[in-house]
């Protein structure tokens, strides 16, 4: 019912524009990955010797295993706090449950950097955690290990994405149609036999969306690091970032880029692929 | 309720929920609270209440660039991605052309990849094109990372129009431009604002992107960025509180609008008996 | 398969005038033909109704004309002028929906006005006739209504009004009543079919409802995959039903099938005189044509038979037997209420009643 004018006139404009200003700067990130710096300057000469001291200095797997390790803690850490949060809203909260389904969404609006900014005051030697500690007469000096650690990272980012990975769940738990947990109790399962059986399985997409989401977010974060982490507390991206900063080697700074971007698609793609698997119509 | 017969009392379940909740909003309180402090970030209790840091905030005139900044580039990155961002949704909706599954990707993308990769890549675009930067590049930056919330949250919307609505208006001798301002943009007006409220609000917080794509005029978060460098103090806690507050005002803003378009029929025919 | 009015219909402008032609039109939706070939011509003031099943094709033919689908071969002509060309907001013709389609923040009285504004009609023309139309559809006092404060029946008046306003010349009616709960289906049919004598407009009318294609139409287009099955007047569709099909979609009825040799038809333990060619065949038998016969005599032009009533279903004013005429032969016979019945009765039909009809 379209006329092909119609058509056109709305493909045209963000076609363009996603061409020149996603495709082609992926693209140019690709190209820097291939060039090399040579004292000081770019050299436009193909090759893959970035890809291979990627691979050859374990430097690099160190701190990529290490952001791995402490994204994988960010997503459990979420998954924990936000599943029986989600679980506790669609079931249990009765009348509340619109008022606190808003609660959790505020924070969502929330400045990313004020809430850092928060936990660094909250966190730090002579922070409010230490001096409250202090207050109590259970510590008598300050205790240095709060902030400027993994742990730190992992709090911050917990923090931070436990709204987004409640979010898909609720929605998921909330779409389970209630007769379903009538039957199952009809037909002799118990409350804890109906989650295992019924409600976990049923909600599986949104905790896969909710992980996905919270995991690949943290991968890629530089700032946590840098507000709340330390050198402990390195991860990744900030490698990318002083490279293309104080370091000055574009190129293995757009290397480390690829296999970032690569590693986040490969795990958008899986999360999808699962999602998929587990979706019932 | 509908969900009577699977409401259940259940305290360890509602105390587990009470604890998420305290960890959710206790860096919030602990923000807003030092922000009145006299002596400073930390230290414990707080003491000897002050507006201190908001008048010294207030006289603070490079904050206030800097918001005035923030301010110009989420508008514009509003505008920029609410337009393409409705084009897209459009062009998803209802167009089909070669390569559609790769565009749609590829529009959806900066949503969910590291703000690091959209910021480097836009850098790298920016020198290629021999531009400076400046607030430009970070209002395209914006713009282009949040045509993403604005194409999903508008092709949403898009999905609940019924068709039928459009193919009324043609049949009753409007043309497609005359439908599309009479009908398909009316009945988006929800989506629409709802997207503009939340790009604002991403916009005005966006600091990774920002940060590859900044020229010497600061927006809001990078002058706190570049503040807490220097060290912390109850100002920062006191413009962190402002944020906070806009952002709570905006949702309820948000909220209260959606409420009264969509409920407003139905709430009338409750009240007349 | 187009067939000319058999009674025109009353109307006073252009009587029984050709207003809508529909040459040879197909539709395919990839490797599926939803319409196959039809043909099929409006007049002046008619109600002609499109009835089928749903996947007949009957929506998408409505579309074609509306113009909202474009036709795969075929040409549709109105008053001389090629409309299957233009585009939906050219063409003279309004729509009522199926689920009305009301614009959800207009008020009645914008929606209504919508066609009238949209086509530049000047301001002080538009409120009188907008009040016309509101008052035509006994709406007068909803105008500032939205759509959300309306009910089913009020919301079907509204889009009534709204396709009425631009004066098409012919409206085109997507299974209007379908979303209303019975009572206010059978108030709607009446004020529909006064309405539409009233102001002489012709409707093209969808329907799944054999019934309320009955009591609306002048003529019922019986499609079936695609194809028109029949294209006549009701009486003529219920008591000459061209095929199988339309004989049992159409009201009930008891297919006879059998052969006829040598000038006698024979249908299992039924035999009677039939002039025509041997071969096999099929004949419609309505359950009403056949009746008691208290004396067991027979008229001539009819056949009489003996058969062991096996079900009786009470229907109020009638009674709907299931008769065993022995060879495995089961009639269903529809008299009037008579009280309990059973064993071995006697039942006749006229010869003229048992139509033949194409398998």
């Amino acid at each position: 019912m379209y006329s092909r004018t119609y058509k056109s006139l709305v493909s045209i404009p963000p076609l363009f524009w996603v061409g020149a200003f996603l495709l082609l700067p992926y693209a140019l990130m690709f190209a820097h990955s291939l060039w090399t710096v040579r004292e000081g300057v770019i050299v436009h000469q193909w090759n893959w010797e970035n890809y291979k001291t990627l691979f050859t200095n374990p430097l690099y797997a160190e701190v990529l295993f290490r952001t791995m390790r402490i994204a994988a803690s960010v997503t459990l850490c979420s998954l924990l706090l936000g599943y029986p949060l989600a679980y506790y809203l669609a079931f249990h909260a009765g009348a509340r449950k619109e008022l606190l389904y808003q609660l959790v969404i505020v924070p969502l609006w929330v400045s990313y950097l004020v809430r850092g900014y928060a936990w660094k005051t909250i966190l730090g030697s002579d922070g409010v955690l230490n001096a409250f500690l202090q207050y109590l007469h259970l510590t008598h000096e300050p205790v240095g290990f709060f902030l400027y650690s993994p742990f730190a990272v992992v709090l911050m980012l917990t923090h931070i994405y436990t709204p987004f990975v409640f979010l898909p769940i609720y929605a998921a738990l909330e779409h389970i149609p209630r007769p379903l947990l009538e039957a199952s109790q009809d037909l002799g399962a118990g409350s804890l036999q109906t989650f295992w059986r019924v409600i976990l399985p049923l909600s599986m997409p949104g905790l896969l969306a909710g992980a996905t989401f919270a995991f690949v977010l943290s991968l890629g974060d530089f700032l946590a690091p840098l507000l709340v982490g330390g050198p402990s507390g390195t991860m990744i991206a900030n490698v990318v970032q002083s490279l293309f900063g104080a370091a000055f080697d574009w190129p293995l700074g757009a290397a480390i880029s690829m296999g970032i971007l690569v590693i986040t698609i490969s795990l958008l793609f899986l999360g999808e692929f699962l999602e998929k698997r587990w979706a019932f119509k | 309720m509908k969900a009577q017969l699977t409401t259940r009392r259940s305290p360890i379940l509602a105390i587990y929920a009470a604890l998420v909740f305290a960890f959710i909003y206790f860096p919030i309180v602990v923000l807003v609270v030092y922000s009145f402090n006299r002596d400073g970030v930390g230290g414990f209790p707080p003491r000897h209440l002050t507006l201190s840091w908001y008048t010294q905030l207030f006289a603070d005139s490079s904050v206030w660039d800097s918001v005035l900044n923030s301010l110009l580039v989420a508008t514009g990155g509003v505008a920029l991605s609410l337009m393409l961002g409705l084009l897209a949704a459009l062009a998803l909706d209802r167009a089909s052309f070669p390569g559609k599954v790769l565009f749609r990707r590829l529009v959806l993308l900066p949503l969910i990849l590291p703000g690091i990769i959209t910021g480097l890549s836009l850098l790298m675009f920016a020198v290629f094109a021999g531009v400076q930067l400046s607030l430009l590049t970070v209002f395209l930056g914006h713009g282009t990372a949040l045509i993403s919330v604005a194409t999903t949250e508008l092709f949403a919307g898009l999905q609940k129009l019924d068709r039928a609505q459009e193919e009324a208006s043609l049949d009753l001798g409007a043309t497609p431009w005359q439908t599309f301002w009479r009908i398909t943009l009316p009945n988006l007006k929800l989506s629409l604002i709802a997207a503009g409220l939340l790009i604002f609000t991403l916009s005005m917080d966006e600091i990774a992107v920002t940060f590859f794509l900044i020229g010497r005029d600061n927006t809001l978060p990078l002058e706190i960025w570049g503040r807490l460098r220097r060290g912390i103090t109850p100002e920062i806690n006191a413009v962190s509180t402002l944020i906070f507050a806009v952002s709570v005002a905006l949702i309820v803003i948000w909220y209260h609008l959606r409420s009264r378009s969509l409920d407003a029929p139905a709430r009338e025919l409750f009240e007349q008996p | 398969m187009s067939a000319s009015p058999a009674n025109p219909p009353e109307q006073n402008t252009a009587e029984g005038a050709t207003l809508l032609e529909v040459r040879n039109v197909s539709k395919r939706f990839g490797a599926t033909e939803v319409l196959k070939n039809i043909s099929l011509n409006i007049a002046c003031g008619e109600f002609l109704t499109l009835l089928g099943e749903s996947g007949s094709g009957k929506t998408t033919l409505l579309r074609l004309i509306a113009g909202f689908e474009q036709a795969t071969s075929g040409e549709i002509w109105m008053g001389g002028e090629r409309l299957d060309v233009l585009p939906p907001y050219k063409r003279p013709v309004n729509t009522v929906f199926q689920n009305y389609a009301l614009f959800p923040h207009l008020s009645a009285r914008d929606n209504i006005a919508y066609g009238l504004r949209v086509k530049r009609t000047p301001v002080s023309e538009i409120s009188g006739r907008v009040e016309e139309a509101l008052s035509m559809v006994k709406m007068q006092g909803f105008a500032a209504s939205r759509p959300s404060q309306l009910s089913g029946g009020q919301q079907q008046r509204i889009a009534l009004a709204r396709a009425l306003v631009n004066r098409p010349q012919l409206l085109l009616l997507d299974e209007p009543l379908s979303a209303l709960d019975a009572n206010l289906r059978k108030q709607m049919q009446s004020e529909l079919k006064a309405l539409q004598r009233e102001i002489g407009i012709t409707f093209l009318f969808v329907t799944h409802d054999q019934e309320e294609a009955m009591a609306l139409s002048d003529r019922i287009a019986l499609l079936r995959d695609g194809a028109l099955e029949q294209v006549a007047a009701p009486r003529e569709t219920y008591a000459r039903p061209a095929t199988a099909y339309a004989a049992q979609f159409i009201g009930q009825t008891n297919l006879l099938h059998g052969e006829i040799r040598g000038s006698i038809a024979t249908c299992g333990a039924l035999r009677w005189p039939c002039e025509e060619a041997d071969g096999s065949v099929v004949f419609s038998l309505r359950p009403e044509a056949i009746r008691l016969s208290a004396d067991g005599k027979r008229q001539t032009n009819e056949v009489r038979f003996r058969a062991a009533v096996r079900q009786q279903l009470y229907g109020g004013s009638t009674e709907l037997l299931e008769v065993d005429c022995g060879k495995g032969q089961t009639l269903r016979v529809r008299v009037p209420a008579c009280g309990r019945l059973t064993g071995e009765h006697d039942f006749v039909f006229s010869i003229s009643d048992a139509v033949r009809v194409q398998e």
